[in-house]
């Protein structure tokens, strides 16, 4: 064997290297991508990684947004500006569009309307022809994602069937689909938490401000921290706590930023992206568990969702 | 923002290994373990195995839990797809590819080991080398894994002796051979008590070698340690006439990833099967220049001269160009319930370049327990054989076992649209 040990990427730089490649090969493959675009950390890693993979030229597809309108002002007024900046087409569709249309019924009118994004999502789908979707999930997240295509083949219902996913081998993605299905794409599948916080300290990569430390009136809801009292983009305010219950004052941050009636935040002090990554390596409960409280009401929830059409 | 300062250093890159045996083996202990001892499992994903574990009566926590998948596998308590792990030293990086044991299951076993460079194959103290563990180790081979890992796992149900580990050594070697592979190590452990994963306990005390993750850490993370010709397939070409910068007008980016060898500005370059010359002019990251690209990087390729240039090309240095083919000769593995069959047109997926395919010849098929071959007319779900395809169109290939990238294809059925088949050239 040589002697030379071969120069290798560090492990950010492979990383890296591998979603520019993803993102390439939707470009490559697909006729009508879309990137789907939140405003939350992950989709804005996604979006630098964009720029690498295409600058000097546009991106190959535009952004989409599935809104809930229960989402943090400051999140929506932070997409706006990020697209603007970067001069590629924004997509919003809101799911209480979907609502007026009766394709989404909610159970009662404080129900989630989280989950009831993949109503909105299948019908923009259709409304644009897109034939794949590029997300920000990550396998550590949760296990149903452990098991996630990079490329991962959705029917014409936007199914995702755990029992009978393409296999994948090598580099070698398989994007193909009829016209109806599609695929789902998921650049930074192999990232951890950890390692987009990293990446976001490197790239120096400005976040909506709801991601650091700051004061907000919350309540403790069986044993999580839930915002109360939270202004709606109209103003209007949402998340009203429950009769009975006290609201303090806290200083938190999110680690996970959703629809507000199902992203809490946590207790820190982290007020720059460094300090973060900080708590991020010494935090003792996981991204989902800390933070989503959907997630929590089956051990199988995320896989259920999936199986309909959800991200 | 000021530079990062308390940032985890992790400079030692990115190790991507596969996990086989079966469930009896203790795999998913392994892996809960290493998740565990490397401190990645977090307190509420612990209490829920915690939980789980009181709930099916059993007195400890039952790290195996830690890689429970889906609700499908939960129910019948098997484990049907290759699932992703993560963890990190603080010094490397590491992807756990976790796959399933069974004998159906070849194909979850080879997609696992495509991107792997270290496999851990793992051997029950007590029942020595079994049919399967020839059966993983030949797989292992057959992909390429670089370097292989014999765990004699449960070393605490044969008192930690030694002389049953020895015996399973010399047992294994005397196979190993014939299969070629070349790092080839073994080390004694417990996943269950935690004997020489992370930390090395106290009861094997008579192997001196380093610890399961000692020896993780310390692999090389490339592929390969020998130096390989450049080859860089074309993913996407990066036009942006429409752009406001009249610079740009002239601009033709040739994206892709570097994936053997390496390229700097002023090499002289081949764009495949066309075979037209040019030299680099500039290699780009977003638009930011840079001298050179290295194995694995995804950078832009620009060139002095204006060359047609598309999706599914090329661009080798001109003095290590192969020849385009347009019949090859490749061991595949079948991984769809519809068998193959020589009357149908397949599609070939090289690279980034797809072509028509049918099978020429099936030459004979390989009992992946024996490694005998067998006469065969059609290739059913797992089985591996030794085919020859004729291509429609020719594409620019080297043999697997010189690069992986290159040597590698799958075969796609165009009336799914399904990856059907695995194939590795040589």
């Amino acid at each position: 064997m040589s002697t030379l040990t071969k120069q290798t990427l560090s492990h950010l730089d492979w990383l890296e290297a591998e979603a520019i490649h993803i993102l390439r090969e939707v470009a490559g493959q697909c006729a009508n991508p879309v990137l789907l675009f939140s405003g939350g950390k992950d989709s804005i890693c996604l979006l630098r990684l964009a720029e690498k993979a295409f600058r000097p030229g546009r991106f190959p597809f535009p952004l989409m947004h599935i809104d809930t309108g229960h989402n943090y002002p400051e999140v929506v007024a932070f997409r706006d500006k990020r697209a603007a900046e970067l001069g590629e087409r924004l997509v919003v569709r809101s799911v209480e569009d979907s609502m007026a249309r009766g394709t989404v019924v909610l159970k009662h009118p404080g129900e989630s309307r989280n989950k009831h994004q993949s109503v909105t999502l299948l019908e923009a789908i259709e409304e644009f022809g897109f034939d794949a979707c590029i997300g920000g999930a990550r396998r550590d997240e949760e296990k149903a994602r452990a098991k996630e295509r990079i490329m991962s083949f959705r029917d014409e219902f936007g199914q995702w069937d755990p029992k009978n996913q393409r296999p994948e081998l090598w580099n070698l993605y398989n994007a193909r689909s009829h016209k109806g299905e599609n695929i789902r794409a998921f650049p930074i599948s192999n990232w951890t938490e950890m390692d987009v916080w990293q990446y976001i300290a490197r790239e120096q990569l400005e976040l909506p401000s709801i991601y650091f430390a700051h004061t907000r009136p919350v309540v403790i809801r069986q044993g999580a921290i839930v915002p109360v009292n939270v202004p709606l983009v109209s103003g209007e305010l949402t998340n009203l706590p429950r009769p009975g219950e006290e609201i303090v004052e806290r200083r938190v941050r999110f680690r996970t930023v959703g629809d507000i009636s199902c992203t809490a935040p946590v207790d820190s002090d982290a007020d720059t992206v460094e300090k973060i990554v900080v708590e991020t390596a010494t935090t003792t409960i996981t991204e989902r568990g800390a933070t989503r409280l959907d997630d929590q009401t089956s051990e199988a929830s995320m896989e259920q969702r999936k199986k309909e059409g959800y991200f | 923002m000021s530079a990062p300062e308390h940032l985890p250093e992790i400079d030692n890159g990115l190790l991507r290994f596969l996990t086989c045996g079966s469930v009896d083996d203790g795999k998913s202990t392994l892996i809960g373990r290493l998740l565990f001892d490397s401190k990645t499992i977090l307190a509420d994903t612990l209490n829920a195995i915690e939980k789980t574990s009181a709930k099916r009566g059993m007195s400890a926590v039952d790290l195996s839990l830690l890689t429970d998948g889906l609700q499908a596998e939960r129910e019948q308590g098997i484990t049907i797809d290759v699932a992703y792990r993560y963890f990190s030293t603080g010094t490397r990086k590491y992807i756990i590819a976790d796959a399933p044991g069974h004998e159906q299951y070849t194909r979850n076993m080879v997609t696992a080991a495509s991107t792997a460079n270290l496999a851990i194959i793992l051997v029950d103290a007590r029942k020595g080398v079994l049919t399967q563990t020839r059966r993983h180790s030949y797989l292992a081979s057959l992909v390429g894994i670089p370097h292989l890992l014999v765990a004699v796992n449960k070393m605490d149900l044969v008192d930690y002796e030694q002389a049953a580990f020895e015996r399973i050594k010399a047992d294994y070697l005397a196979f190993a051979d014939k299969l070629g592979i070349k790092d080839v190590r073994f080390i004694p452990i417990s996943a269950l008590a935690g004997d020489m994963i992370v930390e090395r306990g106290e009861r094997l005390g008579w192997y001196d070698g380093p610890t399961l993750l000692e020896i993780l850490e310390a692999v090389p993370a490339a592929h390969t340690e020998q130096a390989e010709d450049f080859r860089f397939p074309v993913q996407f070409v990066c036009r942006p006439q429409d752009s406001a910068n009249p610079e740009l007008h002239d601009y033709r980016g040739f994206m892709g990833r570097v994936e053997s060898g390496e390229v700097a500005v002023g090499d002289a370059v081949t764009v495949l099967p066309s075979g037209a010359a040019s030299r680099v002019k500039a290699i780009e990251i977003g638009g930011v220049r840079q001298e050179r690209a290295i194995h694995e990087q995804s950078v832009t390729l620009l060139l002095e001269d204006e060359i047609d240039i598309s999706r599914g090309d090329l661009i080798v240095k001109s003095a290590e160009a192969p020849e385009p083919v347009k019949q090859i000769d490749a061991t595949v593995c079948w991984l769809s319930e519809t068998p193959m069959s020589p009357a149908r047109t397949y599609l070939v997926r090289h690279t980034t370049r797809e072509v028509k395919a049918k099978v020429a010849k099936i030459a004979h098929r390989v009992d992946v327990n024996t490694l005998a071959h067998e006469e065969a007319g059609q290739l059913a779900m797992n089985d591996i054989a030794r085919i020859t395809l004729k291509l429609a169109q020719p594409i620019v290939a080297d043999p697997y076992a010189d690069n992986r990238a290159t040597g590698a294809f799958i075969i796609i059925d165009e009336s799914t649209n399904n990856t059907v088949g695995a194939g590795m050239i040589g």
